[in-house]
Order: C-alpha cells, then structure tokens, then sequence
C-alpha cells in the first residue's frame, strides 16, 4: 500500500456464499466483520476464514424476523447507518424467560452503535469510552456518568439467543454474558462484564414510531407494554407544572384571604351591655333591630363577660324583622382558672341582608347567682371572613395535582417493581418471600 | 514540517519524508523497512503485506485536533483475538508528534508522556489497579496481549519485528484515557482522550463505495 497513491475505494458488499447451504452472502461492514450468521441457514461462520468456516452449526432455537430487515438503511442522529446484523437474548427469571432484540448499526466512519426493543420499548445504545464513577445513592448502588446518577436497577446472566447477519466480535449463540442495569430516565447505563473486561453502555430511549421513520418502515412499531426502566415519565413535566400552578393559586388565595381578614368591611352593627341573674324575673328578652347590609354573608357574634369560676349558657335566635326567618343556637361561656376563656364568638354564615334582632335568653348555676350573676356585653358584626371558606377552597385546587401526583408514583411504582432492588414502596404487594 | 528525500538503500526508489524527525520509514515501492541513521537509511527488515482493513483513515489523511492541524504519515497495525486496531501516527505543524488510534471506528488522540514515577512492570498489573497522571484518575480497564502486525510509513521510534506485546488500558470517568505500551525496552506511557470523528474534520480520507 502506497503513501501516495489512496487504496480504491472498499466494495460495499462483499459477495460470498454459506458454505453449508450455498446461500449467498452479504458482507456489509467491511473488514470490520469478525462473524457473520447465514440469513438461510443460521450457520455462524468465520468472516476472516479465506473458507468462512463454520464456526457453530443451525440454531436450535426458533427462527425470529427482525422487525427491522438487515440492510435497511436510515439516517438516524445525523448519520446514514445500515442494519448489520441483530441477536436476541435472554434472561430467565422465576422460570420465565424474557427476551429483547438487538439491532447491530453500522456507519464506515462513524463506527457501530444499537437499537434494543423489548415490548415495543426502544433504546438508542453506543459503547461507553469512559468509566462511570461508583457511588452509593439512597442506600443503593449507582453510578455517576457525566453529572447523572444512574441508579441500579438489575442484575441479570443474559443469554444470546439467536442471532443473524453479521458482528465486528466473535459471536456464539448459548453465550452468557452477566449483564448490570442502571438507569436515570431516559437513559440506561449498562455494564456487561466478561472475563477481559467490563463493557459500559449508554442507551437513551427513544420512540419507536421516530426508528420508523428514520428507517421508511412499513407499518407501525409494536405497541408499547408496560413500564421500561428508564422510560421517562409522562407525569413528571406536567406534573411539574400543575404543582407550580397551585403554588401560584395558593399565593393568590392568600393574598386574598389577608385582604380579606384585614380590610374587609368587619363592621359592628350592634353592641350592648346587660346583665343576668338567675331568679329574678323573666330571663329572656329581645335586643333592639340592627340593620345587616350588602349581600348574604356572615354575622359574628361575639359575647363578652365577668365570668370567674363560674359559667353562663345562652340561648339566641338571630330574627329577621321582616321575613321572620329566624337562626337558632345556643353558646356556653365558662371561665374556670385552669380551662375556659369568659368570652365566645361565633360566625352564623350566609346571612341575607335585613334588619334583624336577637331573642337573649340566659342561663346560669344557682351558685352563680349567689355571687350577683353576670355582667355581658354582645357585639354584632358584618361580614366576618371564614376561614374555612379558604380551606376548603384550598383543599379543592389540591385535587388535580394530588391525583396526577398519585398516577405519577403509579407509574414509578410500576417501572421498580421490576427492578432486583425495589425500594419498599414499589415492592410488589405479596407472593415474593425474598427479602 | 521541511520535506526530505534520500533514496532507498535496497531499490533506490526515492523516499520523501513528510515529517524531519521520522527514524523510521517503509519503502513503498519493495517493501523494506528503512531506519534513519544520521544520514543514511539502513535497511532493517521488510514489511509482510498488511491485512485489508477498513479504517477511513490512511497515510497522509489531514486532519485537526485542539485547532490544531496534522497530517497521517505512518501506522502501526495490531491484532488480538476480537479483531485489530491501527496507531496512526500524526504529526502536527509545529513538528509535534502524537497518534490517532482507530478501533472498529472508535477514534481517540494520544501523546508519549513522561510519567512521574517508574510504571509497573508488565507482571505487576491488574484490573481494577488506579493510577493519577497528570490530575486526572485512571482506573486499569483492560489488559490486552495483541500482536504486532506490521508498520507502514514514518515512525518517531524503531519499530518492527515485535512479538506478542502487553497493552494496559486505563480510562477516567470523562473519557480520558491511558495506555502503557510494554513492546519497548522501557514501558511507553501516552496519554489521550476519545474523540469523535466529526471533530476530527478529516480531508483526504478513505472511500467506501456506496457510502459518502
């Protein structure tokens, strides 16, 4: 080979044929190809054996089509690459075998990167050049990769199953490989560890419809099945959003409710003293009108006494002069030295406006009356804040973003219950006496 | 970088030497491998012919690194049992030499340092062992024993006839690397980082039919 004069350009496709079944052969990567699988008659054969020889012979395994054909060629991140070749593999747990497709992507200069499905969820996966840091994150192994924390998520032996077309390493089916996945959704960190080395990749999940039309595919991809381990969450933007919008509404309802308690109206419409002692006379009596204004709202009244180691009980009727609509309700005002206050309020709500007078009728012990009953004094006010009214409001914007928090943590729930480490609050719900 | 010419000792075919400082060259017309002595080119050995291979780089492919422009002008070609890689060896403007390795299409940029202690002998590495040159912290990812494969063009060293040689490769967590080279005398140690191929904005690099 010349310093000066360039080599002629590479063929494209080397054309050979299976020297079991005499199909012929495509070789599309060049002299990169180690290994390459008869697509006839599954025969693993030598790419830089002069005679291809056969390295490992039919597969007993079922036949699987790729769902994207060798050869196919697309521009994917940027680049023209060509599906080369594609392997299943396999892990058994609990006696159940799971299986995912590997789809092997060649460019001549930009080298070799995957496309993993599993239940119509897709990666986008290139080997690692650098070595993720080791650290602990919440009591669980993890490791640190370019300022992202990828948690561990399993530990499994995964087996390569079934494989077609060609591979730039020396490829054997029944070959188990330990495989470790962590995650930070949307990506997957993976490390595969073999006698020489560990092998870390990086795998970012994409949608399948994008590998479709990156690839002209007929059709449509596989339907998406349950929850991968590093799909992002649909929940956690809107999610964001939707909590941030109730902080928003949250600051508006207090501001309201501080107007409201500070400046709002508050006005006193009634106020008088009286006094009561138990058997001199009629107790009960009607108080002069006072006039309630504006809209329907509330009514405070407030009593105020000189009780001392004593209580008094009254009954009120709030009437309305002309309607005769009247409110009912009894208040207990007792002072003693260790509980009790000698005053009481309280808030009658959605008041229409009218003139109005309250029926007073106090009670109090015999003992009370022995040391001369009791000095009061009652107040009426207009429209006194509830602050219940702001509760309850509050409670209500809490709805949407409490439920969609919930269906969020469903979500989590169930991308861990997978995991060979579930934290407690994704562990499935009984039938694993493991741990 | 001043061009040099001498002819070859063996065929008499002339050899231009793209970079001032090589001491080693091939000669492309028979093959020998030719060791710069002063003046005169001494004919050391002579090169099998090179495994077909499919790397886009080749000798005299013009590229930069760090704004920095260089040239291809020689390679190193190994092979162990998952298949090769080639050590082109680049030389920069100023005179600098360095090397463009290319595995499978993985690129990465490495120069010889100077390594502030003695590095281990070859017996005494492991997996897993770390190492801090330079600030940086390298952990031992992989220990290969490849062989030798043959060289072509201008090389900063002798090199040729190499038996099976121990590489130690070691990687820090943003994709810097190391690699101790065990086929010399003295254990060689050059520091790199991994670089992608856009950034390398190649010219004059190798075709492949069907492929632009």
């Amino acid at each position: 080979m010349g310093a000066g004069a360039p080599p002629a350009p590479a063929s494209s496709v080397k054309a050979l044929n299976c020297p079991n079944c005499g199909a012929a052969l495509t070789i599309r990567a060049f002299e990169h190809t180690l290994s390459v699988v008869c697509v006839q008659c599954l025969s693993v054969l030598d790419a830089k054996d002069p005679n291809l020889q056969v390295l490992q012979q039919f597969q007993e395994r079922q036949r699987v089509e790729p769902l994207i054909p060798l050869g196919t060629r697309g521009k994917w991140r940027g680049d023209v690459y060509e599906v080369i070749g594609f392997q299943v593999r396999t892990v058994v747990a609990l006696e159940t075998a799971y299986s995912w497709e590997e789809y092997l992507l060649f460019n001549p200069f930009k080298g070799f990167r995957y496309l993993t499905q599993y239940d119509g969820h897709w990666n986008d996966v290139k080997t690692l050049r650098a070595v993720p840091e080791r650290v602990m994150a919440g009591g669980k192994e993890a490791f640190r990769l370019l300022g992202r924390t990828f948690v561990h998520f399993a530990t499994a032996s995964a087996e390569t199953s079934f494989v077609m077309g060609e591979f730039p390493w020396r490829i054997r089916v029944g070959e188990v490989i330990a495989v470790s996945d962590y995650v930070a959704p949307p990506e997957i960190l993976s490390a595969e560890v073999t006698e020489g080395e560990t092998v870390w990749s990086l795998g970012d999940y994409v949608d399948g419809g994008q590998i479709w039309q990156a690839f002209s595919l007929p059709g449509r991809p596989p339907a998406v099945q349950g929850v991968f381990p590093n799909q992002p969450s649909p929940y956690k933007g809107s999610l964001k959003e939707l909590w941030l919008l109730y902080a928003g509404l949250m600051l508006a309802l207090l501001v309201l409710a501080l107007w409201s308690f500070n400046l709002q109206g508050r006005e006193e419409v009634f106020s008088q003293h009286y006094s009561f002692a138990p058997g001199r006379g009629e107790s009960s009596f009607v108080t002069p009108t006072f006039e309630l204004k504006g809209r329907p709202s509330t009514a405070e009244l407030s009593i105020h006494t000189d009780l001392r180691s004593d209580w008094a009980y009254f009954n009120f009727a709030l009437i309305n002069e002309g309607t005769g609509q009247a409110y009912d309700f009894g208040r207990e005002v007792s002072n003693y030295p260790d509980e009790g206050s000698p005053n009481d309020s309280t808030l009658i709500p959605s008041v229409p406006p009218g003139r109005y007078y309250l029926r007073v009728e106090p009670e109090m012990s015999a003992s009370g009356s022995r040391r001369g009953g009791v000095n009061y004094e009652l107040r009426v006010r207009r429209d006194v804040p509830a602050v219940s009214f702001f509760l309850l409001v509050s409670l209500f914007l809490l709805i949407p973003p409490a439920l969609l928090s919930f269906r969020a943590l469903g979500f989590e729930k169930a991308r861990w219950e997978e995991s060979d480490t579930p934290p407690t609050w994704a562990k499935p719900p009984s039938g694993d006496d493991e741990e | 970088m001043s061009a040099r010419t001498a002819n070859c000792p063996n065929c008499g075919a002339p050899i231009q030497f793209r970079w001032s400082s090589a001491v080693q060259t091939t000669c492309e017309f028979c093959h020998s491998i030719l060791v710069r002595h002063d003046v005169d080119l001494t004919k050391v050995g002579e090169v099998a012919d090179l495994p077909a291979d499919s790397s886009p780089i080749q000798i005299a492919t013009e590229g930069i690194y760090r704004n920095k422009a260089f040239q291809v002008v020689g390679r190193i070609l190994y092979e162990y049992e998952q298949g090769g890689w080639n050590e082109w060896h680049i030389v920069f403007s100023d005179g600098a030499s360095g090397w463009l390795s290319d595995a499978q299409d993985e690129y990465a940029v490495s120069f010889q340092a100077t390594p502030p202690e003695p590095l281990p002998p070859a017996d005494q590495v492991e997996r897993g062992q770390k190492a801090l040159w330079n600030g940086v912290r390298y952990e031992v990812t992989c220990l290969t024993r490849a062989r030798y494969r043959g060289v072509e063009g201008e090389l900063p060293f002798e090199y040729w006839d190499k038996a099976d040689r121990l590489f130690v490769d070691l990687r820090a967590a943003d994709g810097r690397f190391a690699t101790i080279d065990y086929s010399h005398t003295e254990p060689l140690l050059f520091l790199g980082e991994a670089v992608e191929f856009d950034d390398l904005h190649l010219k004059n690099a190798r075709q492949f039919e069907g492929w632009s």
